[in-house]
């Protein structure tokens, strides 16, 4: 056992590492919630942090694996919380949760994936930094329409308004399903921390499993240099929009989650601000490290729910954040100088030891 | 209210979207760069000129001047703390997520600053409107000074930027930088020098917008300024006349959407614009297709 761990390489190794890492918060929440030494708020946070979780890893591989930038995460989730919680609510009588569920994650999955293409058809082709603003501007585009989108149901099928409930001309008895601007109201609630854990663990398999194969080496040779890899006879285009795809579905995934944890879902939530958020989870947590990211998902959502006094500055401090972790991590000179320290403490050591 | 009164609104507001997206092409053109906060340098710049007149009474002429001299300051100090230390960063990832970082900080220190309530702005522009076609058409005093200051601006600018020293080594950075810098352009600043005027328009922008929408928040300069970025790649990135047509074309496109289909989607077929240019043409229409040497 123990030759067979020395002998594993070391992304698998890291990789292993990063599921156990999961299953033991995991382990570890459960038996506080068994003892009940858990307080409610932190009980309410546990499905908004895979959530979170699951937004941020997969905001991670657009940004560190892929090098492009994605600003309409929260757009992403907002069209997978929609398309599955009008999935749930019209066959919430119809099929059993067990079947409803797993069918609306996946549902919400596709139709964030179809967007994803949609967007990034046209927008990967091109060099530069398009792709931030499309994306920025598609978040705005479906918080437009998810506000004036109405939607009921009666006898004689389905029915689509962008003005008003009364438009719809539902015959009596007819169910209004999505109410415009009030959103969605009685998603039934199947959204567990479990089941959150297990979509995380999901997540992390596609994501952990990509970046090691050959499609994965084939994005980040394209991030690294563009030229280089076009000219070895890499499609550019495809293996973006691969990435870029994959990461939309699983934002949708993170949006059906969170749909299914509230009764009631309105397109607010899923602002710029919520997309920023995500940024910074994957900026703080390092980019292209999955593991950082969902670790700074978890800090950086139970940290304001604990210091509350804090929350007029929070926004101010997660701008902070993002400009800091640029400059120190980024810029030529800082990187000379933490090389420079580093060359410094090498010497010390060394003298010590002598 | 006729079609001819829309078109003229659509100019009065595509005029707005004209300087803001000059600030944005000139810096992308120069700097090679998406400024994302340039879009908040313009609240920064309104907020500033609205405390001047309610908090001190400054005359509105001084009190605008007060403003593009803020703003110029915050437009170089943006750039010499957050921009510069990454210019020669090995991923151009890092200077973008800068920029959002920029961006976010102006809004929520102008959060803690104003407050999060709507503040209304005073409208400086004491010029009387004038009616044409019977009163079928009005021309606000608001209208016709943006319009007319868009023209002035445009004009100024591209006779800057090719008849003076500054404005060709601006154009010389643009094209190639090492190249300019072999030359005995200051690269520094040049590239500070456009971010200060990028910044002073932006104040002008502030003003000239706050007139016509007169409601001010935190968030006020955000869209605009994604719109006018969308405008700038509309009429092709790095171009002065792009940015203009492209602002213009803009602003039509946006009062005829909320007029004729629905207000509430304006927002959504500005962006839908965007992806169809990209789709169609991704130089914009003025812009110039530049292979990649290796």
């Amino acid at each position: 056992m123990k030759n067979l761990f020395k002998n594993m390489n070391k992304t698998t190794k890291s990789n292993l590492l990063t599921y156990a890492l999961v299953i033991i918060v995991y382990i570890i929440v459960q038996i506080m919630l068994g003892t009940g030494s858990m307080s409610n708020l932190m009980k309410g946070l546990l499905v908004p942090l895979c959530v979170y979780v699951i937004a941020a890893i997969s905001l991670n591989l657009v940004v560190g694996i892929s090098g492009e930038l994605s600003l309409g995460h929260a757009g992403f989730m907002c069209v997978g919380a929609y398309s599955s919680s009008f999935f749930s609510v019209l066959t919430k009588d119809a099929l059993p949760e067990l079947v409803r569920f797993p069918l609306a994650i996946l549902i919400g999955a596709a139709v964030a994936a179809i967007f994803g293409i949609l967007i990034g058809i046209p927008v990967l082709k091109l060099r530069g930094d398009y792709l931030a603003i499309v994306t920025l501007a598609f978040g705005e585009i479906i918080k437009n329409l998810m506000n004036v989108m109405y939607i009921g149901k009666d006898s004689k099928g389905l029915h689509f308004s962008a003005t008003d409930t009364t438009a719809l001309g539902l015959e009596e008895g007819g169910k209004v399903i999505v109410k415009g601007a009030l959103g969605i109201t009685g998603t039934p609630k199947n959204s567990n921390f479990t089941i959150g854990i297990i979509l995380i663990l999901i997540a992390l398999f596609i994501i952990l499993n990509l970046i090691n194969s050959r499609s994965g080496r084939a994005i980040m040779a394209i991030r690294d240099n563009r030229i280089a890899a076009e000219s070895v006879g890499l499609n550019i285009t495809k293996y973006k929009l691969m990435a870029f795809t994959i990461s939309a579905a699983l934002a949708g995934v993170a949006g059906v989650l969170y749909a299914h944890n509230l009764s009631t879902l309105t397109v607010k939530k899923f602002d710029y601000n919520t997309s920023i958020l995500i940024l910074v989870f994957v900026v703080l947590g390092g980019i292209g490290n999955i593991r950082g990211s969902m670790i700074a998902a978890v800090l950086l959502t139970v940290l304001p729910e604990v210091l509350r006094g804090l929350s007029d500055y929070r926004m101010l401090i997660y701008a902070i954040v993002l400009i800091a972790m640029m400059l120190f991590n980024w810029a030529p000179a800082a990187i000379n100088w933490r090389a420079k320290i580093k060359a410094k403490f090498k010497k010390n050591n060394a003298k010590e030891a002598e | 209210m006729s079609f001819v009164q829309f078109l003229i609104n659509g100019i009065s507001l595509g005029s707005v979207y004209a300087i803001i997206a000059l600030g944005y092409t000139m810096v992308y053109g120069i700097a090679k760069m998406l400024n994302f906060a340039h879009g908040d340098v313009i609240m920064i710049g309104a907020y500033t000129v609205l405390t001047l007149l309610t908090g001190a009474g400054v005359n509105p002429w001084l009190a605008v001047l007060i403003g593009m001299v803020t703003c110029t300051v915050l437009g170089i100090t943006i750039e010499k703390i957050a921009y510069r230390p990454l210019r020669n960063a090995s991923s151009s990832l890092a200077v973008l997520i800068t920029a959002i970082g920029v961006s976010y900080f102006l809004q929520n220190i102008a959060l803690l600053i104003f407050g999060a309530d709507t503040k209304s702005f005073i409208n400086i522009i004491t010029l009387p409107p004038v009616s044409l076609a019977e009163g079928q058409i009005v021309l606000t005093g608001t209208t016709t000074v943006t319009i007319i200051a868009c023209i002035i601006i445009m004009t100024g600018l591209t006779l800057f930027v090719n008849k003076t020293k500054p404005g060709r080594a601006m154009k010389a950075v643009s094209e190639d930088r090492g190249a300019a810098q072999l030359m005995g352009v200051n690269v520094n600043a040049t590239i500070s020098l456009t971010f200060a005027i990028g910044s002073g328009l932006a104040a002008i922008a502030g003003v000239l917008l706050c007139s016509a929408y007169p409601s001010l928040t935190p968030y006020t300069g955000a869209m605009p300024g994604i719109k006018a970025f969308v405008a700038a790649v509309f009429g092709g990135i790095g171009s002065i006349p792009g940015a203009m047509v492209g602002g213009i074309l803009l602003g039509i496109i946006e009062i005829l959407g909320k007029a004729y289909i629905s207000s509430q989607v304006a927002d959504a077929i500005v962006f839908a614009v965007l992806i169809i240019v990209l789709l169609v043409k991704p130089t914009g229409l003025f812009g110039k297709n530049i292979q990649e040497k290796v």
